[in-house]
């Protein structure tokens, strides 16, 4: 088993919470992992990425190759696409479709669904949204863990126990929200491939 | 046994706590910033009393961590690459005195200039100083090189440079680690001249020092982290340096290499491997992050004598990071393709964070600046450097810490009025002062705007040395007190700011005048934890 995952977004919404619950999981499970962070400069509100590699043999590489990413997980529809050069061709781009706004020249949303339509493989979700008809805005990373929970391969439940392990300390009440919220990418995930 | 999940820079610092140092001295900057804070926030630090405070900057934290090592106990400092040009002086001088606890100098390097104002290789300051270097492929090597630096540094009694990349710095992954040892006694060097640099000392220490390096050599042939792996191909033999390994063994995850691979991760290069894979192989492939050290070492001047490849033969890009597509190519000459990246896609810079009092400090000045036009405001590193992009364009400058106030002060001396430097409030305590007192000595005309967060921001908020203290000590180095003015940056005080830096330019002399707002991810942070 071998998964190479580009997480993508704005700095400060949180891509490492991401890295974060999977790679719990990943380890969790008796996998490898590695997981190459950005962290600086960009991190004021300029594009932000992660690799995020997991596997049940050693891994050599802190950085995926161009083309040998599985999962593109963004958690912003723009940010999807900059990361394109890494996606294999079987590759799968699961993607947030609620823009981040915070430049002059951010390009018509529509123009990037376009575009990001045109990838074989994808997921355009809009994370935002069923955070917040759960309740739980903050919990967006999460319904974008559930989305790409598929294509992990990595049990479900370990997932869950990712959740608990990292929103533990701030309460059962946060800890349900984000659970739900995994569980909701999942079943959106899901019904857009059955489209 | 169960793994830690660790960044490079985390995991040597578990390792250096586990190996038994007793003091940990920094200033921040990425990618080596983790290192100190890793320390900062670990329970065994904290029980056994580890000195982590950060320092005014990289040449008092690496004196201070030489002065532990004077005292006999085991010490190390962690900086960024260009903070080593801050800590040169005494880490060129340290190879001399060398060490008596053993202490490592971690040094990590900024290759493609993520987060940096230049790519230099601190390889070149090991090989500059004699000492041997030590340059990690994975997070377990951080960890475990930790015990293997102290060890080498107390057996030849030398500090150790440590060299780490953004790419192991920043990458997370499980380490194994081992049982503590326990921290060195207080213990004087036996020679109580060893750390006297007089010429007569250090011509002494210099020989020794010249007469180690064949030692050095040993170690490095012995060394665990130097390996040589046979391959059946002969054609090519490869040198990978540090993380380029992982590059390189990343194309060859199932068949394995089919050249003989010299991974090199410590230094001197350990000759007689080097001299087997020549002898064996047709041509040489080094791979290296950074500059061409071990390429330019092995080709000598004329080039004549080995074949060899690597950046300087355009084998692979003569700047840059590498990754594993770069190195497959050089090693197997086929050009690859990426993929594009669609024409919507904008860039996205960094930017002031909102709410930010640099952004009200910044409108203030660009309003003053209008009836001067461009040109006249020199700047210096931080989250103020961001005012040189739209839609600010305010600075003209950003060259190194504390550069600000004396290229303002040059630039004053050379008849440009106004002068105008800005600076932050870490900047200022690193480096700013000395030059602040150079243009009081001489009543330079110029205004100096030390924009104060109170806190180290662009590197995410470490505690400032200048907190509170930013009025006294521009005080104490003779600044008139008239002249010292604190404003708050805030939308509603933007006619006071622009009416005093305008009567402050006016003014002949040195005018400090210090915009005073909270930082606002520190305020954040705070409030997140008061909830
Ligand atoms: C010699 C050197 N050391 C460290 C750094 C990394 N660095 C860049 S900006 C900065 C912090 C500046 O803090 P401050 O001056 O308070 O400005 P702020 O970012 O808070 O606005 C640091 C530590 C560097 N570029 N050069």
């Amino acid at each position: 088993m071998k998964k190479d995952i580009i997480l993508s977004g704005v700095g400060g919404q949180g891509i490492l919470s991401i890295a974060t619950v999977i790679g719990f999981a990943a380890i969790d499970s008796g996998l490898y992992m590695k997981q190459a962070e950005v962290h600086g400069m960009s991190q004021r509100g300029g594009d932000v990425q992660s690799h995020l590699r997991v596997s049940s043999n050693e891994i050599h590489s802190d950085l995926i190759p161009f083309g040998g990413a599985d999962i593109i997980l963004s958690i912003e529809p723009m940010e999807s696409l900059r990361y394109l050069p890494y996606l294999s061709k079987e590759g799968w781009v699961i993607t947030n479709s609620t823009p981040f706004d915070n430049i002059a020249n951010y390009p018509d949303i529509n123009a990037v669904k376009e575009e990001i339509k045109k990838i074989k493989n994808h997921i355009l979700i809009d994370a935002d949204d069923i955070a917040k008809n759960i309740g739980s805005p903050m919990s967006m990373n999460m319904v974008m863990v559930g989305a790409a929970s598929d294509f992990l391969e990595i049990d479900f439940e370990k997932l869950e126990k990712g959740i608990r392990f990292i929103f533990g300390t701030k309460g059962e009440e946060v800890v349900k929200k984000n659970i739900e919220a995994l569980y909701s990418g999942k079943e959106f995930s899901k019904k857009f491939r059955s489209r | 046994m169960e793994k830690l999940l660790l960044l490079g820079d985390e995991a040597l610092a578990q390792g250096a706590i586990d190996a038994g140092m007793s003091g940990m001295y920094a200033y921040p900057g990425t990618p080596s910033t983790e290192i100190m804070e890793y320390v900062q926030r670990s329970k065994s630090a904290k029980e056994r009393n580890i000195h982590r405070k950060w320092s005014a900057n990289e040449k008092t934290a690496a004196e201070s961590a030489l002065g532990m090592s004077y005292a006999g106990k085991r010490s190390m400092c962690a900086m960024k690459h260009v903070g080593l040009n801050v800590a040169a002086d005494c880490f060129m001088n340290s190879a001399i005195t060398g060490a008596n606890g053993g202490t490592i100098v971690a040094v990590a390097d900024d290759p493609s200039m993520h987060s940096s104002q230049n790519e230099q290789d601190s390889r070149n300051y090991g090989k500059f100083a004699l000492i041997p270097m030590l340059e990690p492929s994975s997070q377990q090597e951080c960890y475990d090189m930790a015990f293997h630096a102290f060890d080498i540094s107390e057996r030849y009694q030398v500090p150790i440079l440590l060299r780490l990349t953004t790419r192991l710095s920043h990458s997370r992954s499980g380490v194994a680690v081992k049982p503590f040892k326990n921290e060195n006694e207080l213990k004087l060097p036996e020679d109580k001249r060893q750390f006297v640099l007089l010429p007569a000392i250090a011509r002494k220490r210099y020989k020794m020092l010249l007469a180690n390096q064949e030692k050095f050599e040993l170690e490095s042939e012995e060394s665990p982290f130097n390996k040589y792996i046979n391959g059946k191909d002969k054609k090519l033999g490869i040198i990978a340096c540090g993380i380029s390994f992982n590059y390189l063994m990343e194309n060859y995850q199932d068949t394995g290499c089919p050249y003989p691979v010299l991974k090199v991760s410590q230094y001197p290069l350990p000759r007689k491997h080097v001299e087997k894979l020549s002898s064996e192989c047709e041509r040489i492939l080094v791979l290296e992050e950074g500059s061409p050290i071990v390429e330019e070492m092995l080709k000598g001047y004329l080039g004549n004598c080995l074949k060899v490849s690597g950046r300087l033969d355009g084998s692979l890009p003569r700047d840059g990071e590498l990754n594993p597509n770069l190195v497959l190519k050089a090693v197997n000459g086929i050009p690859f393709q990426i993929e594009s990246i669609p024409g919507v896609v904008a860039a996205r810079p960094p930017k002031f964070c909102n709410g930010c009092g640099h952004i009200d400090a910044y409108n203030a000045l660009n309003e003053v600046m209008k009836e001067y036009g461009d040109g006249h405001v020199l700047s210096d590193i931080g989250c103020y450097t961001l005012a040189a992009l739209p839609p600010f364009n305010s600075i003209n400058s950003c060259v190194d810490m504390g550069a600000s106030i004396t290229m303002a002060k040059g630039a004053a001396d050379a008849g440009l009025f106004p002068a105008i430097a800005v600076i932050g409030d870490s900047t200022f305590t690193h480096s700013g002062m000395t030059g602040l007192l150079d243009a009081v000595i001489e009543n330079t005309n110029m205004v100096v705007m030390i924009l104060d967060n109170s806190t180290t921001g662009m590197t995410g908020g470490q505690d400032s040395h200048a907190v509170d203290r930013l009025v006294s000590i521009c005080e104490g180095l003779g600044v008139h007190k008239d002249h010292i003015i604190r404003v708050t940056p805030l939308k509603k005080n933007h006619e006071e700011m622009v009416r005093i830096i305008r009567q402050e330019i006016n003014y002949k002399g040195v005018s400090v005048i210090i915009p005073t707002r909270e930082c606002m991810q520190t305020l954040k942070r705070k409030t997140k934890a008061n909830k």
